[in-house]
């Protein structure tokens, strides 16, 4: 069976250090998501952004202290892509209507900062953002739990936990990532995780048919050796697909402009985990379940004798 | 190996003619134009209106197209850029006056046999073209308390008729309590009143001389159905009246409505006008009472008191009845009073309204009659509930007041005039919104997004370029690493694109966002997925020493169940976001979904065409692939 394969790379000789690091990353993930969770977009949380472009260069400071003195001291200034664009988030406000913020702090931008004008304004209302967030939740959950029915008819159970545990993996560690760097989660965002869990299961089913069907098909017994040819055989698949797909990220986030750039990074992240984790959190998993060739054994019918 | 089946080519043939036919009027961007159409409902663009509008246009310098008649009586102006577009605009609104609307559009210039055939460019979302987003909440409290109490009079009324002596009719929320001073007046009120309101459930008696009525939760969404049903008419009559090209105005949930309006960029003007519920009442005044009585505020029976705005807020006491509503009115124009030149307000009533106005105004020659204007302001306020939360409520004040009284000379019939505005801009708003008719219930504006048009072309060639560069990195890596079946696989990945756009621009309903062109991005490095399955399949099977033809086949088989679970998995999930996300990412989901349909597609029988091609047809076969 070796013979067949393009790589002989020993993958499961240190399948142990890499289990380490996965839980040490998911736990890591799960422990800032439960501490400081994550950084939610407008979307999530209601309130006001507008974004605006001066004729030069705009100058953070200048903007905050332009924004002194009004009702929006709290904004978030951010730069938007170029020098010359800034986005400016104010959260709910308690003494202002909430849909007269973004009328009021364009008039307040462009009076107090010449050049500067607002391209874009856009308010969430408190509601909506709490609805977004449920439903985004919500999202995500039946994303997982149907990908969870698929693995559970498509594979026998050993398989479809390992898949399983794989994809969960993947999206801890992308969301454990948004946590700590504070990268803002908004609905494109959500996309991007959406999108890598279909990726993820899809890099995961295609080692893991590989290993089922050379346990069925070869006479060797050793499991190790079964899955290190399998993970042999796939690798050149495995990289060629994330390649492909990170390339067309890459220029996502290089040319894709400031909405898609947390999209991509959500992506590139998640498709660089989800590359690894098919080979080692599928095969760990596998290993601890101490798979073997008898789990392959179409099982023949049973004589009605057991019974009393 | 197997003969290709022909019919696949044939279907692979067909499939790329047709996506690529109804792909091609993406080719023809749409040019900026003004639109000029009747304020009038129905009515048409006159030929001398067109012509002064082309002499204006002469006159000012402008380039611009001969001008065509297009659908619905509406007339259209082609010009090179936006700017001209801008200018136009300025300029024709400022002269055609209140008679017309001049809206911007973009004009299609699609060849004639592409639109005949029903080929049109594909749907940009306002992320892309620039606009407003608005969604509007319905205030439902409203609307459900306004009814409650015209049920509750009824029950008054019903049981005064039948000479059944009651104590009170409460409301609370949903419920209705009528009250007896004994149990043997709610027992023969029960019956009648049972029969009377087919609209409740009469609650089993928690306690005697009280009985209850429930509102049926049938009754509660119908009347809930039909405020919301009618907003959205009412928004949409004033969507229209602003002059917008291709509005959206669509019902969402239970209680919500989205209003989209693209290429807008006076998003204040679009909300002033959307949220507001002003209308008119016609009253008499009442002259029974000295003007002290109305200095107390404490108004005498079949009475109210208003302000007269314009004369310093003094009190006027009105007759209750009303002559005629602003719902009765069928058109309302801005105008000014040819003596003194004030703005004013011509309106017509329909025959009901003025049958009425007929018939009081006869009989009231020489009283004074008022116009009395009513508006109701929602807005949200911040409260603190009863977890010591703060939330934002809507909150709805109604103002009303006189603007106008005036000594009636002669029977007045269906037409007639309303001064007392202070400027030509609230007539011109006031004759809107009698135009449009009054919104059935409060709205208040929950989600706004603006996008400037300048941003909007932005984002357009940044999905382009990304789209672009990807395509190139992707295109190139598949041709080094898989030589002629990298060929393959590029011609089948632009294939799709082509099926991809053309299946967009088909489906009248799809919509291209900017999350949408990562969507096809995306599908297009996951694509070519399918190919790179199959081709390490061949290549094992080729090291195996298996025949080139036969690897082939194997290849194709033994990737296939691998090549669907991929896609199966990502389908899923691209269903859950279009039913969980919203406008922009709804996008994301569609073109992901097409993308993996037509990317299965072309990258399995697409290739597989083409691999016949080459190594097929010929008697020998193939001793190498250059794969």
């Amino acid at each position: 069976m070796s013979n067949k394969a393009p790589f002989s790379i020993n993958f499961l000789g240190i399948r142990r250090v890499f289990a380490a690091l996965s839980i040490i990353l998911v736990i890591g993930s799960i422990g800032l998501l439960a501490t400081q969770g994550l950084n939610l977009g407008m979307d999530f949380t209601g309130g006001t952004s507008v974004v605006a472009k001066g004729e030069n260069e705009v100058i953070i400071d200048d903007v905050r202290s332009a924004l002194e003195g009004t009702p929006f001291e709290e904004a978030t200034v951010v730069r938007y892509g170029s020098p010359r664009d800034i986005s400016i988030r104010v959260p709910t406000l308690n003494d202002m209507p909430a849909d007269q913020v973004g009328p009021r702090l364009t008039e307040v931008v462009e009076s107090k900062l010449p050049g500067v004008k607002v391209l874009q304004v856009e308010f969430v209302g408190p509601q909506v953002g709490d609805e977004l967030r449920d439903e985004s939740g919500l999202a995500l959950l039946m994303a997982l739990g149907l990908m969870l029915v698929y693995v559970w008819f498509r594979f026998t159970n050993k398989f479809g936990v390992a898949t399983v545990v794989a994809l969960l993996h993947d999206v801890i560690i992308v969301l454990g990532l948004f946590s700590l760097t504070r990268w803002t989660f908004d609905l494109t965002v959500l996309a991007a995780v959406l999108a890598l869990i279909g990726y993820s299961l899809n890099d995961s089913i295609v080692v893991a048919d590989r290993i089922r069907e050379n346990f069925r098909d070869t006479r060797e017994t050793d499991p190790e050796k079964i899955i290190n040819g399998s993970l042999n055989e796939t690798l050149s698949r495995t990289i060629n697909t994330s390649f492909t797909t990170l390339l067309v990220l890459i220029a996502l986030f290089f040319f894709g402009g400031e909405v898609m750039r947390a999209f991509s990074e959500a992506l590139l992240v998640g498709i660089a985990v989800g590359t690894y984790s098919s080979i080692y959190v599928v095969t760990n998993m596998l290993f601890l379940m101490k798979v073997d060739k008898q789990d392959f054994i179409i099982p023949e019918k049973k004589e009605v004798d057991d019974m009393p | 190996m197997t003969r290709y089946p022909r019919w696949k080519f044939f279907l692979l043939m067909a499939v790329l003619f047709v996506c690529g036919l109804y792909a091609l009027p993406n080719l023809f961007p749409d040019a900026p134009a003004v639109q000029i159409s009747s304020a009038k409902a129905g009515g048409v663009v006159s030929d001398s209106a067109s012509q002064r509008v082309l002499r204006q246009l002469d006159q000012a310098g402008l380039e611009h197209g001969p001008g065509e008649h297009i659908d619905g009586g509406s007339w259209l102006v082609r010009f090179s850029d936006n700017d001209s577009q801008l200018r136009a605009r300025e300029l024709l609104a400022g002269s055609l006056g209140d008679d017309y609307v001049v809206a911007l559009n973009l004009a299609p210039t699609t060849p004639g046999w592409l639109r005949a055939i029903g080929a049109s460019p594909m749907n940009l979302g306002l992320d892309l073209r620039g606009g407003v987003h608005f969604l509007l909440q319905v205030d439902m409290d409203a609307v459900v308390n306004q009814r409650m109490e015209a049920w509750a009079g009824q029950i008054k009324l019903a049981l005064k008729n039948e000479g059944i002596r009651y104590r009170d009719v409460q409301q609370d929320g949903q419920q209705l309590r009528v009250q007896f001073a004994n149990s043997e007046d709610a027992d023969s009120a029960r019956t009648l009143l049972r029969n009377a309101l087919p609209e409740f459930s009469l609650d089993s008696e928690p306690e005697q001389r009280v009985l209850v009525f429930n509102l049926n939760p049938t009754a509660l969404k119908e009347m809930q159905d039909y405020a919301v049903d009618q907003n959205r008419t009412a928004l949409n009559n004033r969507v229209n009246e602003l002059g917008v090209a291709e509005p959206v105005v669509q019902r969402q949930g239970a209680d919500r409505i989205v209003v989209q309006l693209p290429g807008v960029q006076d998003a204040a003007q679009a909300r002033r006008i959307l949220g507001r519920t002003a209308t008119l009442e016609f009253r008499l005044v009442n002259q029974d009472y000295p003007a002290s009585r109305a200095a107390t505020g404490v108004a005498p029976p079949g009475t109210e008191i208003f302000p007269f705005r314009s004369q310093g807020d003094r009190p006027v006491i009105l007759d209750r009845a009303k002559i005629a509503t602003g719902d009765e009115v069928t058109n309302a124009q801005m105008g000014f009073d040819p003596q003194n030149g004030t703005p004013q307000v011509n309106v017509s009533l329909d025959s009901a309204g003025a049958r009425r106005m007929q018939r009081v105004t006869s009989q009231n020659v020489g009283n004074p009659m008022a116009v009395l204007f009513i508006e109701t302001k929602t807005e949200m306020r911040s409260r603190t509930n009863e977890n010591g939360e703060t939330e934002q409520v809507p909150v709805s004040t109604t103002d009303r007041y006189v603007i106008n009284v005036a000594t009636i000379q002669d029977t007045l019939g269906s037409r007639f005039r309303i001064t007392g505005l202070d400027s030509p801009a609230e007539a011109s708003e006031l004759a809107l919104l009698l135009r449009a008719g009054s919104l059935a219930a409060p709205v208040t504006i929950i989600e706004e997004r603006t996008i400037g048009p300048s941003l909007g072309a932005e984002n357009i060639e940044a999905g382009l370029k990304s789209m672009a560069l990807g395509m190139v990195l992707v295109l190139v890596f598949m041709l080094v690493w898989y030589k002629v079946f990298g060929i393959f696989a590029n011609v089948a990945l632009v294939g799709n694109l082509l099926i991809i756009v053309g299946i967009m621009s088909l489906i009248p309903g799809a919509t291209l966002t900017l999350p949408g062109i990562a969507g096809i991005v995306l599908t297009v490095g996951m694509a070519v997925d399918a190919n790179v399955l199959i081709y390490e399949r061949i290549r094992e099977e080729l090291k195996k020493g298996v025949r080139p033809r036969q690897a082939i086949d194997e290849g194709y088989a033994k990737a296939f169940s691998t090549i669907l679970d991929a896609n199966i998995t990502t389908m899923i999930v691209a269903v859950i976001l279009f039913s969980a996300g919203t406008g922009s990412v709804q996008g994301f989901a569609v073109t992901l979904f097409i993308g993996i349909l037509s990317s299965m597609f072309t990258a399995i029988v697409g290739t597989r065409a083409m691999v016949e091609m080459v190594y097929g047809r010929g008697a020998r076969p193939p001793a190498k692939l250059s794969i």
